[in-house]
């Protein structure tokens, strides 16, 4: 078995997801490779190295990599990749948008958000928001695999010298062109990551309520996550939604406020060690989920708990 | 400008599935069957650049059974123009999917293709993103925000850090996340019009394409119940637990 493992990065930095898909690796088991794609991403690679467990990083450096465009980066996985019996990356919205893109070109049915590893060619992925959880066999040559993130614990990542080899092969579809971007500059942890999140929900009643929640989640150096209910509603950006269809999250702890606690959100944190609910809704659905509830209304619960902490 | 939009017979999304008694798929006897929620904020899409004048012809197409046509004039009494359905009783991968969706495309030839980002049933979040590779064209996943001007698709993606802005030149595939709009309802007379628009149906056998499964589904299963806990009096009793009994804090 030989497994390429895709790095997630910002070209200067390796990021922490990557590391739950080198455990993934390991549990599927063989000789793991890391491949780095980017623009002046020496720094990722070096970082990868580090990793420990890993055969080689395979470094593909060209100025048309730089901001991860599927049409660029695909053609290039599905060229590295078809010498590999498994190609996997942790499912963050880069991995979703590129790695199926590369499956298509290497004839494969990608199998996307694996929770468990049974076997080199069989695993568990959770279906229907998260209500079952199906066993797959995938009987392509080449298993193309996301990983679900807080089902795999991260990789040391130190501990390794891997050598460093650098891929020439640069492919520039010229079918896309970045424009720009607008990223939330937080000191906060980055909510995949927290070891704590307090997320907010319609309850909070407008965005400038979500201070309280900021400054609970400061005390406790807290990611601060929200609802779908609270994103639509326009009370928080996109980016903080915790769901389904926003991201997942596994912390130790998990506290929601003002959350009613439908299907969609809890399949979004229901994985999590311990979870509190606050929500003045006593048959609020979750209370099901939640290890400590307090019946309260937010308004006053928040500036106890503030104070308390 | 001639616009695709793909559509998915599912589940609807209020139904909580349960797995058959022997384990052995999901049980889907008697259950509503719904459009994909993210399949119709792409129709919803296409109906609005056709209203703005941008789209010239809206194309609705589904791949799976007979029933799916119930899904297609969902797309239809929404203010698609026509629809094209590709029949089979085979279990569908997004793989397959897409080679139907390629077979069509290649006779229609589109120059936008909209589609929902995933599926609210496998939740593979794939066949956009496998077409995109089969066209050889260029691809934006996620989007909120979608403009056509001058040959060019401007999207504006949902992204794990914040917002991305893209350029496309068409044709491009474009998929929807939850905030692109607000599908609207179709209204009565709308429905009773979209019996007599045109749909077309043939099979993959007819696109030349190949559907056999490549992944076989072992089993399903419930995940692992969590247990609801207890309820705490007071702030005071919450951090009190928080600290003594969970040591989380």
């Amino acid at each position: 078995m030989s497994i390429l493992v895709i790095a997630e990065h910002d070209n200067s930095s390796l990021k922490p997801a990557t590391l739950n898909s080198v455990t993934a690796a390991q549990a599927i088991g063989g000789d793991i490779d890391i491949l780095v794609i980017g623009s002046d991403c020496q720094g990722a690679a070096e970082q990868a190295a580090q990793v420990a467990g890993i055969s080689k990083v395979l470094v593909a450096d060209n100025a048309a990599y730089g901001h991860q465009l599927a049409e660029n980066v695909a053609p290039l996985i599905a060229e590295v990749g078809a010498a590999y019996s498994h190609l996997l990356a942790t499912a963050t919205t880069t991995a979703k948008n590129i790695l199926p893109r590369a499956a298509a070109l290497l004839d494969v049915q990608a199998i996307s958000e694996i929770s468990a590893v049974v076997s080199a060619d069989t695993f568990k992925r959770p279906i229907y928001a998260g209500n079952v959880i199906a066993t797959v066999q995938s009987t392509d040559a080449i298993k193309v695999l996301t990983v679900r993130g807080t089902a795999f614990d991260a990789a040391p990542a130190d501990g390794g010298s891997a050598a460093i080899e650098a891929v020439a092969s640069a492919h520039n579809a010229g079918k896309s062109e970045f424009k720009g971007e607008e990223v939330a500059k937080s000191d906060r942890p980055e909510l995949t990551a927290a070891k704590i999140v307090v997320s907010g929900g319609r309850g909070m009643g407008n965005g400038d309520n979500f201070s309280m929640i900021y400054s609970i989640a400061d005390k406790l150096g807290a990611g601060v996550g929200a609802s779908r209910a609270a994103v639509d509603a326009g009370f928080v950006p996109n980016d903080m939604q915790v769901g389904q269809t926003g991201k997942i999250v596994a912390p130790d702890l998990y506290v929601a406020v003002g959350i009613s606690g439908a299907i969609q959100h809890l399949a979004g944190m229901k994985d999590s060690k311990v979870i509190v609910a606050i929500n003045k809704d006593e048959e609020a659905p979750i209370f099901s989920v939640a290890d400590y509830g307090l019946v309260a209304d937010l308004f006053t619960a928040l500036p106890e708990l503030d104070t308390a902490l | 400008m001639k616009v695709l939009v793909a559509v998915k017979r599912v589940v609807d999304y209020n139904v909580k599935v349960r797995p058959k008694s022997d384990g052995s798929d999901v049980d889907l006897a008697n259950v509503k069957m719904s459009i994909n929620p993210f399949c119709e904020i792409a129709v919803e899409e296409a109906v609005r650049l056709a209203e703005k004048g941008i789209a010239t012809e809206v194309v609705a197409v589904s791949v799976g059974t007979k029933q799916c046509q119930e899904q297609l004039r969902t797309a239809l009494a929404l203010g698609a123009d026509r629809a094209i359905l590709v029949e089979t009783d085979e279990s569908l991968e997004p793989l397959a999917i897409a080679k139907c969706l390629k077979a069509v495309c290649d006779e229609e030839s589109p120059d936008l293709i909209l589609m929902g980002k995933q599926a609210i049933d496998g939740d593979n979040n794939q066949t956009g993103q496998m077409l995109s590779a089969l066209l050889g064209c260029s691809q934006a996943t996620f989007a909120s925000e979608l403009s056509v001007d001058d040959g060019k698709a401007v999207v504006i993606r949902e992204v794990d850090g914040g917002l991305q802005t893209l350029e496309l030149s068409l044709p491009a595939i474009v998929t929807s996340d939850l905030r692109l709009n607000e599908p609207r309802y179709a209204s009565l007379p709308n429905i009773m019009k979209a019996k007599r628009k045109p749909l077309d149906v043939k099979t993959p056998d007819d696109l030349g394409v190949a559907i056999a499964p490549r992944v076989t589904l072992l089993g399903v299963e419930l995940p692992a119940e969590r247990q609801a806990g207890i309820k705490v009096e007071d702030v005071a009793m919450l951090v009190d637990k928080l600290k003594n009994e969970a040591k989380v804090i």
